[in-house]
């Protein structure tokens, strides 16, 4: 039974090691954060952060991230103290129908831990691999740039 | 699950103040409403359907019209906000549930504003009049001298009462006349202000709003194993390994459909990949592929529709006569979220299911057709999930759902489809074949246009029958698909923007195809896309011949001034006229006014291609919109943008491969689409018309950003390219021949 930290408290969760973290986070731990997108690390959409890296939690199997620090969406702000990329997404109303957001903001989130200050076109480059459908995309930007600035 | 309490929940985040789509009426102006009822009102003129006014100061709507993230339920809360004179905090939506709102039609083709906020917006002024006389009955005053702010009628001489005090729970049993007037434009509070998205926040922190976020008490899993290709027949199934694996808790077949639910989900997707292995089928070997899609359109037998005949009565003498054809492939709608339903059959017999379909009340009869049940035995329930762009996979996954659950009484069964399930499942965007001609005159001006496509359906929605359901193929006793049918005017379907908004002789002619080569539906603005960029590409070429400016040659035949008013916004904002040509760079420009009735667009943009490579890159784009009256600057720029953006994807990657034997393109790998690095600075201005109609936003660039790419990459290429899309190997190609 794998013994989990997330957002800062532990859980012992109830299933096999090689259960996707995803399932995990989604079902068990009835977290919205993270989505299913593809099951294939192609999308993006279940992106969380272990130990400070943005991972795939569709291919993470979960008894690989024992003992790890593993942060959601939820776990960086509430809308009472909202993580400066929560908040830049809002104010630029960076989404149309969001079921990408919580991809953007936890790539991004651990692009400006690593370079507060990157280019455009760094962030572009960084944000490849998250995939967008409604055209959302230049929004995303100016607000992972905003926050940046912040 | 806790419905009411959830819809509550989605009602904060429910979308926003963007109006996505078209309106054809002048619901909006703000002279008083014309006699007579308008939108949905005249179909269900009785108020109490439409609203209810409980002892708590709060105001309920029921509405026919969901949210796919465009932001009908901010907009529908605005009116009646403003008609009713209360807050817009009072007021709480239940949405596209079949049991409590009136039957709006699907929420599609752009009439959710005309038809669904109309209705609401005169609904709330007549009860808001009601009320007034009742208050001015009560003091025996004139109605004239009462006022009202939230919810609180004021009498002349200090009588105050509130509406839900006066009701005291009574419900407003009276039926529209359609003889109230609706508030003038300095009256108004919400209509036309900027309030952010209710539903962002939800989706920033994490909150539960999607579909995808809802896990009732007792929940299990399901999954599907679908065929390996259409009309495969399953031949032999072996269930026992998968009957054996954990947390498996029942196996269904009935005639090639095949599902499984299981406790967990990597349970039911562990054992459908167990009986996949497990099983054979039939799959047929006969049929197009993506290679020759065109010559077996070509190939079909059509039903053929003259929808425009005004060729020149007595034409000037005819200098030169051109042609081409165009060729669009097939496209996804590629939902980032596959879709997702749950279905319950309750005690009492009723199926009820979660969906984000689009079309509730007829999806609903569909499915009551495929489990044979009456009517009043489904229930659908909107829910908010992933961007559709049109029919997905929403309707199919109900289905999917909801007879799987029939196989597991009283538990709710939530399917979630694989990405596999939504890439080669979804029914797509028609491939399509587009001949232009024209004769011209000794100037280059045309004297005629003459306009033929071919294509197959853009309209397979649930339309209340079973065969119209994925699923449904695949039972014993299968339902076939419906002979589809091709919508006309206004909105047209395969021929929307067919005919060109130019002043011209035109013939134009449909050649609907009524048979299928792959799945194929409804598509953000279904055949417009590729009649607009076979439409302004072939009026670029006819430019070039005339050796006059593209944007000059346009207005020598454009005679609406708010067509030209967006042309010549976006062209000066690009810079059209002091543009300096260098090598490998190239500029083009387009201009349509969708289905012809609804927003203008003008776009350029600037394009380098790489000869070596073929790689086309996007430098910069500049367009220009007139959308009526603008309700939410930020939202219509948003759709627009969007649009933009998902067009530029279409047509420099995307096509559908498929065979008979399957589709090809089953993943992102296999279907790529445009990612942030590929993604220009797009600059939109819009021109707004205080007191026009809402025209609507949502599909208007669709079009026209294929086409200005199809003309910048001309521009820099010197080749006309007509097939999309326009990936490296097929710009190679093209330059290969001209250097030839």
């Amino acid at each position: 039974m794998p013994k989990l930290r997330v957002n800062g408290q532990t859980h012992q969760v109830n299933v096999a090691d090689d259960t996707p973290l995803l399932f995990v986070l989604r079902n068990d731990l009835q977290l919205n954060g993270p989505k299913f997108g593809c099951g294939m690390s192609q999308c993006g959409a279940c992106t969380v952060i272990v130990d400070g890296q943005a991972i795939r939690s569709c291919v993470t199997a979960v008894g690989t991230v024992v003992g790890q620090e593993i942060t959601t969406l939820e776990g960086i702000g509430t809308p009472e103290k909202p993580h400066p990329l929560q908040k830049a997404f809002l104010e630029e109303q960076a989404a149309q129908c969001g079921y990408c957001t919580n991809s953007m903001i936890m790539k991004a989130k651990t692009l400006l831990d690593s370079h507060p200050h990157p280019t455009e076109a760094q962030v572009r480059s960084a944000m490849d691999g998250h995939l967008c459908r409604c055209g959302a995309h230049n929004r995303i930007i100016r607000a992972i740039m905003r926050a940046a600035h912040h | 699950m806790n419905n009411m309490h959830s819809r509550r929940h989605f009602l904060r985040g429910s979308g926003s103040l963007l109006i996505g789509f078209s309106i054809l009426k002048p619901v909006f102006a703000d002279a008083p409403a014309s006699n007579g009822l308008i939108g949905d009102l005249k179909t269900y003129p009785e108020l109490s359907s439409w609203l209810k006014l409980d002892m708590h100061g709060h105001v309920h709507l029921f509405v026919g019209k969901v949210e796919l993230g465009q932001g009908i339920l901010t907009a529908i809360t605005q009116c009646c906000a403003d008609e009713l004179d209360v807050d817009v905090a009072r007021i709480t939506i239940t949405s596209g549930d079949t049991f409590l709102v009136n039957d709006e039609g699907v929420t599609a083709g752009s009439q959710s504003m005309s038809y669904g906020a109309s209705a609401v917006r005169q609904a709330s002024a007549e009860a808001r009049a009601y009320l007034l006389n009742r208050a001015a009955q009560k003091w025996a005053v004139d109605v004239r001298q009462l006022h009202v702010k939230d919810g609180t009628i004021f009498g002349p001489t200090h009588q105050r009462i509130n509406y839900w005090d006066l009701l005291d729970g009574q419900t407003i049993n009276i039926t529209a006349t359609g003889k109230v007037a609706l508030k003038q434009h300095k009256d108004r509070r919400y209509i036309g202000k900027k309030i952010p998205r209710v539903d962002l926040p939800s989706k920033v922190f994490g909150q539960q709003i999607f579909i995808q976020d809802l896990r009732p008490q007792g929940m299990v899993h399901g999954r599907i194993l679908r065929p390996p290709a259409y009309n495969a027949s399953l031949t032999s199934l072996d269930t026992s390994a998968a009957e054996k694996m954990a947390g498996v808790l029942k196996i269904l077949r009935n005639g090639s459909f095949v599902g499984v639910i299981a406790a967990r989900e990597e349970q039911a997707i562990a054992a459908v990949d167990v009986l996949r292995q497990n099983s054979k089928w039939n799959v047929p070997h006969d049929g197009p592929n993506q290679d020759t899609i065109f010559e077996w359109l070509k190939a079909q037998k059509t039903k053929d529709l003259f929808i425009k005949d005004s060729l020149t009565k007595n034409p000037p003498p005819i200098a030169d006569v051109v042609e081409a054809t165009f060729h669009r492939p097939f496209h996804m709608h590629a939902s980032i979220g596959p879709s997702t339903a749950i279905a319950t059959l309750g005690a009492d017999g009723v199926m009820t299911i979660q969906t984000h379909s689009q079309s509730v009340f007829e999806t609903s009869a569909a499915i009551a057709e495929m489990l044979g049940v009456d009517l009043k035995k489904v229930r659908c329930q909107h829910v908010q999930g992933s961007g559709c762009y049109g029919h997905n996979g929403a309707d199919d996954v109900a289905a999917d759902a909801a007879l799987l659950a029939r196989e597991f009484p009283e538990r709710p069964v939530r399917i979630q489809w694989s990405r596999n399930d939504e890439h080669k499942w979804e029914p797509y965007g028609s491939a399509m074949i587009m001949h232009t001609k024209a004769s011209l005159d000794a100037k280059g001006d045309i004297i005629d246009w003459t306009y033929e496509l071919w294509s197959t359906s853009h309209g397979t929605r649930p339309g209340k029958k079973a065969g119209n359901l994925l699923p449904a193929w695949s039972l014993e006793k299968p339902f076939a698909l419906p002979t589809p049918i091709n919508n006309g005017g206004p909105n047209f379907a395969a021929d929307r923007n067919a005919i060109p908004y130019y002043d011209f002789g035109q013939k134009v002619t449909t050649h609907f195809i009524e048979n299928f080569a792959i799945r194929a539906s409804s598509t953000r603005g279904l055949g417009a896309y590729a009649n607009i960029f076979a439409t302004e590409s072939f009026m670029d070429e006819l430019a070039i011949r005339a050796k006059v400016d593209p944007l000059a040659y346009r207005l020598r035949t454009l005679k609406d001034e708010r067509a030209r008013a967006v042309l010549l916004k976006a062209t000066d904002h690009f810079g059209w006229s002091h543009y300096k040509p260098q090598k490998g760079h190239g500029r083009g420009l387009a201009f349509a006014r969708y289905k012809n009735i609804s927003t203008y667009l003008g776009i350029a943009m600037e394009v380098a291609v790489d000869e070596a490579s073929g790689q086309v890159r996007v430098l910069r784009i500049s367009a220009a919109a007139d959308a009526g009256e603008i309700v939410s600057h930020d939202g219509t720029l948003n759709q627009i943008e969007g649009g933009i953006i998902q067009s530029l994807s279409w047509t420099l990657k995307e096509a559908v491969r498929f065979d008979p034997t399957g589709i090809k393109s089953e993943d992102w790998t296999a279907y790529p689409i445009l990612t942030f690095s590929e993604i220009p600075p797009i600059h939109i201005d819009l021109i707004d018309r205080q007191g026009e109609p809402f025209l609507g936003a949502g599909e208007a660039s669709q079009g026209p950003t294929g086409a200005a790419l199809a003309n910048a990459v001309r521009d820099a290429t010197g080749v006309r390219f007509y097939e999309m899309p326009f990936i490296p190997s097929r710009i190679k190609q093209g330059l290969a021949q001209k250097q030839k």
